[in-house]
């Protein structure tokens, strides 16, 4: 049984494709796609590597490449392995005695013209705990965020569900392969003041207003009635008094 | 019909927003203070025995002046901040001070009795040296400027420049000082340090170079620091390593060598590693100085000397005296010395200049405050008595910047903290209980004796209330006999502190750039206690925590002062306690090592007193206080405590985990390139901000909720490239636990100073907009979305989708100088965003106009959520400034801090001023107003009762009637 689990597993490629920006329909600042980098990936493949260890120390072993394919719909893949019997052990170790799943990429940039400069040394880490990791049944989202000139400045990774409640993971099928999320984030741009749009309803409205002819009327036109009734009733009430002058002003 | 609508919900929004002070409201609850900053130069006007003025010119670039007789401003003139509106020298004569501004920028002439300006004259460029007024036969009629190459002659009354000369050799002699005596000729002084001095004679008339003779001095480094001209133009400098002085006659065309006089020979020593001081006096810069000079040979030691034909006479050996001036009255000069009396006191005398012999009955005694710093400046002003005697007031200046005016024979006419001019940080404390009040919460706080000790204890202390109250009534029903002008108002004094009914008033802690901390009350601003911090450096960091509040009775409150040297990094703790302002008798731990981070955990020990943990650059942790059950407490929760750290230099934000054996580990690391842009601040939320509500409710009956991450940080960066094109401000916004980047947004074609607010889910920014040269707001709100991921608990570890961010900006038309949101004690009331403006006003901004849900067109839902509609400008409305007229220079920071009142939120605004106001961002809605009818409300009150009572009487008389029918 073992076996042929093994021979299924020979070459297993997990990649979820995603898109290069995240959703911008939640957002009203009116990004637009097109701006941020301009993306030319052109094949780069960088190594991610994980570590999850009982005693806490951190030891990487490589868990997959992460492949970027250039061209205008840039797409990144992640290419990994399976993980072995001995890992999958550890990992539940790990995970019994609240221990941490590390991942780590080195520091590098997308950017075609770049990636011939000088590479930064050091790595970007991020971690989840890994029972989170263990029942969620090895799905995780990973997220690459790079700044405006295309240099990747962090990871992040995240599981679904992301709680720890400590369901046992009988089935070992569970734990052998990473469902894996991964999507590379670059800034937004920050929306401005919109000034046009203002202006252009303003106009509408002082349009509107134009075409209406009520609100053109003039005082007299509008309130005539109200204005003529008015002295209608002051000289009634004037010509029903009558008084012998004078007490009228003071009272 | 929309627009009508739209006006509707835009006046409809304000009525719930617009907030203004009433004209009687004005100083109720208010108090400015104003500040000048440590003072440079003083001086009395003398001119006219009855002046009260005193002119003074400070580091902060002010020029004031003040009533010598109350310590009050008369007026005062504000100049730019740095090297630009920097105050070169100050010199007055008559009814005129002139000042040199902006390293020899300026020349200013100030009318002196209502600060007006004379004049003003743009001088040539090059590096200030020095000033001098130059007089003619007794009237003094021009000013000279010398400058690195040049000097000039202007007409003190017109401003006007008489000539202008170039200096010869000026690029290699170093010209620092101008010396005339009302005889026609101005003598430049200049230096070829180690090798000779250069004198340049000038004719007044027309600069023209009468004289240039150069002598040798091979021993003199400095012209300014070891010479002085006294007596009809003699040169006198003094030397250390030869232990002696120098004579040269300025005019004499025959004698070209300095000549020396042995200071053996006059029975003095210079103390070792002491660079001697000379100090000398001219009275009247239309006549030479006087013979006599005072000589500093240690810092506790002057003596009074005197030049006569060639030859130097001891008149007076001041051992020990602190600081020694000369000030001059009529025609007579004295010089006024302080020693040292005693630990706590030091004693101020005068003695005649030209004799040495001491006057009589002019002793001032000048008490040295325990908390505050030693004197290090003398400023006298010498009057004259009726009987022709000199009598005398003094100003002290001491380290901590203060200004003591004496009186005579020691009576402190006032003072003035100048430290305050400088306040770097601070806090507000509540007021402890009264002492009945703690007698109260002490009997709850002991654990019980018994059933009838706790009865006991219970009864005293309700006999101790009812003799209070008691005591209170008779007080009233005295102070009601007696005439109103002779009741006095309580004062405020640190033993009556107490907390009123609302916690309105409450303990101000000021921590300021010289190392002075002030408690100040915050509803008078009287300063109740002050604390000087010696030997701190000048470039240091403070950071201000409050340990333990007043609300753990016993135990005293307790605040932390860290104290970092930006250069090493070292760190030491200052702990003590915010009411009394003492310094604290707990242990406090070493900090050998550089500090990288601290942090101030809501983990409290059995004193109440929370957990301070602090992370030097090795990444250990040091606990304080470290006791057996915080450390404890600590092991038991190591593996939730994270905390960040920021290396701007490197970019590099990374994330640590405690270890139960306080050892951390890196768990998380994000790095922003330098080389594109870099990190210029970093923020998290208050820690004791409350948000009362989790979501927004939307037109359609839905909710919006709030992504409320504690550990959320607010990283602004600036863009290393400055092309106004290519310039941009980032925005991330980073879970400090997890190091997550939530959100990363770019404001492209924008520029700092960015001033940023992050509070409940939000954080509002100000940039500079390059393109449009203007000052933009921009609002970020991060939402949930309609329903919580888990409602009961926020746990950055486990959130795993990301919040919905919405952002809008504005245009702001104004300056911003600071920012800060208001706090109250729930979060029930709106929220309002307090901005200080380069003008001194501050504006109290609804949040409600920073708003990214604020719709393009109007609607029935946003209608209904009270929204208002965009316009990208933001107004500013003059009932917004809550500092009417106060106007608060140079605003630094805001601190707000909430009452015991929801509606109420207390502000204090620092810069050179300080003021303290409390803001009602929803109006005082639990409040009632100042006018409230009592009397109709209980007479209707009333009034219904006894009808109902009697409408009862005569039904129940009816229903009686009625059956007997």
């Amino acid at each position: 049984m073992a076996t042929i689990r093994a021979l299924s597993v020979i070459l297993t490629v997990l990649s979820t494709i995603t898109l290069l920006w995240p959703e911008s329909g939640e957002c009203n600042n009116g990004r637009r796609s097109g701006d941020g980098l301009d993306t030319d990936f052109s094949g780069l493949s960088v190594p991610i590597e994980h570590s999850f260890e009982v005693d806490d120390v951190p030891r990487f072993r490589l868990r997959g490449a992460l492949q970027f394919r250039g061209g205008r719909e840039s797409n990144v893949y992640l290419a990994q392995n399976q993980l072995s019997e001995k890992d999958r052990n550890t990992l539940k170790d790990v995970a019994a005695v609240d221990g941490l799943y590390r991942i780590r990429v080195p520091r590098v940039s997308l950017q075609a013209d770049r990636q011939s400069e000088k590479q930064h040394d050091g790595h970007l880490t991020a971690f989840i705990r890994a029972c989170s990791l263990v029942e969620s049944h090895l799905s995780d989202i990973i997220t690459l965020h790079t700044d405006v000139s295309g240099y990747v400045i962090g990871i992040s990774i995240v599981t679904i569900p992301g709680s720890c409640r400590g369901i046992e993971v009988e089935d070992e099928v569970d734990l052998e392969v990473f469902n894996t999320t991964i999507s590379v984030v670059a800034p937004v741009t920050a929306p401005v003041p919109e000034t046009a749009p203002y202006i252009e309803r303003m106009e509408q409205e002082m349009e509107k207003k134009g075409k209406n002819p009520q609100e053109q009327k003039s005082f007299f036109a509008k309130y005539w009635y109200l204005i003529l009734g008015g002295a209608v009733f002051l000289m009634a009430t004037n010509s029903a008094q009558t008084p012998p002058g004078g007490d009228r002003e003071q009272s | 019909m929309a627009c009508l609508a739209v006006r509707l919900a835009i006046s409809l929004s304000l009525l719930f927003t617009a907030s203004a002070v009433f004209e009687d409201q004005v100083g109720k609850f208010d108090w400015r203070q104003q500040f000048i900053g440590k003072v440079r130069f003083a001086l009395f006007d003398t001119h006219s025995q009855a002046s009260k003025k005193l002119l003074v010119a400070t580091d902060k670039n002010v020029f004031a002046s003040l009533n010598s007789r109350t310590g009050d401003l008369l007026w005062r003139h504000l100049d730019k901040t740095g090297p630009d509106g920097h105050v070169d020298s100050l010199l007055m004569y008559g009814q005129d001070a002139v000042v040199v501004v902006g390293n020899g920028r300026l020349l200013r002439s100030w009318e002196t009795a209502v600060g007006g300006l004379k004049w003003e004259t743009v001088l040539d460029t090059g590096s200030f040296q020095a000033a001098a007024l130059v007089g003619v036969q007794d009237f003094v009629k021009y000013v000279a400027v010398l400058k690195k190459t040049a000097i000039s002659l202007h007409d003190l009354s017109s401003g006007g420049q008489i000539w202008v000369e170039n200096l010869p050799d000026s690029d290699t002699v170093q010209y620092q000082s101008i010396y005339s005596e009302g005889n026609g000729l101005v003598f430049v002084l200049g230096l070829v340090p180690n090798s000779h001095v250069v004198i340049v004679e000038y004719k007044i008339e027309d600069g023209e170079i009468m004289n240039k003779k150069s002598i040798r001095a091979a021993w003199m480094s400095s012209l300014e620091s070891s010479c002085a001209v006294i007596s009809s133009g003699i040169l006198l400098c003094v030397d250390q390593i030869t232990q002696s002085l120098y004579t040269l006659p300025l005019q004499s065309v025959e004698q070209n060598e300095m000549k020396q006089i042995h200071l053996q020979t006059l029975d003095l020593e210079v103390a070792s590693g002491f660079q001697p001081v000379l100090t000398s006096t001219q009275p009247n810069p239309a006549q030479p100085p006087l013979a006599e000079f005072f000589l500093q040979l240690s810092p506790d030691h002057h003596i009074l000397l005197q030049l006569e034909d060639g030859l130097i006479a001891l008149l007076r050996d001041f051992n020990p005296s602190n600081l020694v001036t000369f000030a001059t009255t009529g025609e007579k000069t004295v010089a006024a010395v302080m020693s040292p009396k005693n630990e706590t006191a030091c004693s101020i005398n005068l003695f005649s200049a030209d004799t040495g012999r001491r006057h009589l009955d002019t002793t001032i005694i000048y008490h040295l405050d325990p908390n505050g710093g030693k004197p290090n400046m003398l400023y006298v002003h010498a009057f004259l008595k009726k009987d022709d005697s000199v009598a005398y007031r003094v100003m002290v200046q001491t380290e901590d910047h203060m200004l003591t005016f004496l009186q005579q024979p020691g009576r402190v006419v006032w003072m003035r903290e100048e430290a305050l001019a400088d306040v770097v940080t601070m806090e507000m404390v509540d007021l402890p209980l009264t002492g009945t009040q703690a007698e109260l919460e002490g009997e709850f706080g002991k654990k019980a004796d018994g059933l009838f000790s706790m009865v006991i204890k219970r009864l005293s202390s309700q006999i101790i209330l009812l003799q209070t109250w008691l005591g209170h009534l008779w007080k009233l029903f005295y102070d009601a006999r007696k005439p109103r002008s002779s009741v006095k108002n309580d004062e405020i004094t640190i033993e009556n502190l107490s907390r009123d009914e609302f916690n309105l008033q409450k303990m101000m802690v000021m921590v300021t750039a010289s190392g002075k901390l002030f408690g100040i009350d915050s509803k008078s601003g009287t300063i109740l206690w002050r604390h000087y911090l010696e030997n701190i450096q000048p470039n240091s960091a403070f950071k201000l925590m409050v340990q333990r509040t007043t609300a753990h009775f016993p135990h005293p409150p307790q605040c932390t002062l860290l104290i970092k040297d930006k250069d090493t990094g070292l760190a030491s703790l200052h702990v003590f306690n915010p009411i009394f302002g003492k310094k604290s008798h707990s242990s406090v731990p070493a900090l050998p090592r550089p500090i990288l981070q601290t942090i101030l955990l809501p983990i409290i020990d059995q004193d109440y007193a929370k957990v301070l943990l602090i992370i030097d650059d090795q990444y250990k942790v040091t606990a304080f206080p470290s006791t057996k059950n915080i450390l404890q407490q600590l092991q038991d929760t190591a593996s939730s405590i994270f905390f960040y750290l920021v290396d701007s230099s490197q970019g590099k934000l990374s994330g640590f985990r405690l270890r139960k054996d306080l050892s951390t580990e890196l768990i998380w690391e994000a790095v922003i390139p330098t080389e594109v842009q870099k990190i210029v601040a970093v923020k998290g939320k208050r820690a004791n901000e409350h948000v009362h509500s989790q979501g927004r409710v939307m037109g359609d009956r839905s909710v919006l909720y709030k992504y409320l991450n504690p550990n959320l940080l607010a990283v602004v960066t600036e863009s290393t490239d400055t092309h106004q094109e290519r310039s941009f401000v980032g925005i991330f916004l980073i879970d400090g636990v997890t190091g997550r980047i939530v959100h990363e947004a770019v404001q492209r074609k924008a520029k700092g100073p960015v001033h940023f607010v992050h509070s409940e889910n939000w954080v509002v920014y100000v940039y500079w907009n390059s393109k449009f040269r203007r000052n933009e707001f921009s609002v970020l709100e991060l939402f949930e979305g309609a329903e919580l991921y888990n409602s009961t608990v926020f746990s950055s570890l486990d959130r795993p989708r990301p919040p919905q961010v919405l952002q809008q900006s504005y245009i702001f038309p104004a300056g911003i100088t600071t920012l800060e949101a208001t706090l109250t004690e729930k979060g029930i009331t709106s929220r309002h965003l307090l901005v200080g403006l380069p003008s001194g006003s501050i504006l109290s901004l609804p949040k409600l106009f920073l708003d990214p849900r604020r719709p393009e067109m109007v609607s029935e839902q946003t209608r209904e959520e009270n929204l208002i509609p965009y316009a990208p400008e933001m107004p500013i409305r003059t009932e917004w400034f809550i500092n009417y007229n106060q106007t608060v220079s140079r605003v630094r920071g805001i601190h707000t801090a909430p009452s015991g009142l929801e509606s109420t939120c207390l502000v204090v605004a620092y810069g050179l001023d300080i003021y303290q106001t409390r803001v009602f961002p929803s109006k005082q809605f639990d409040v009632l107003k100042d006018d409230y009818d009592y009397v109709l409300i209980s007479s209707v009150l009333f009034g219904l009762f006894f009808a109902t009572m009697i409408s009862k009487r005569l039904a129940e008389v009816k229903l009686l009637n009625r059956a007997w029918r």
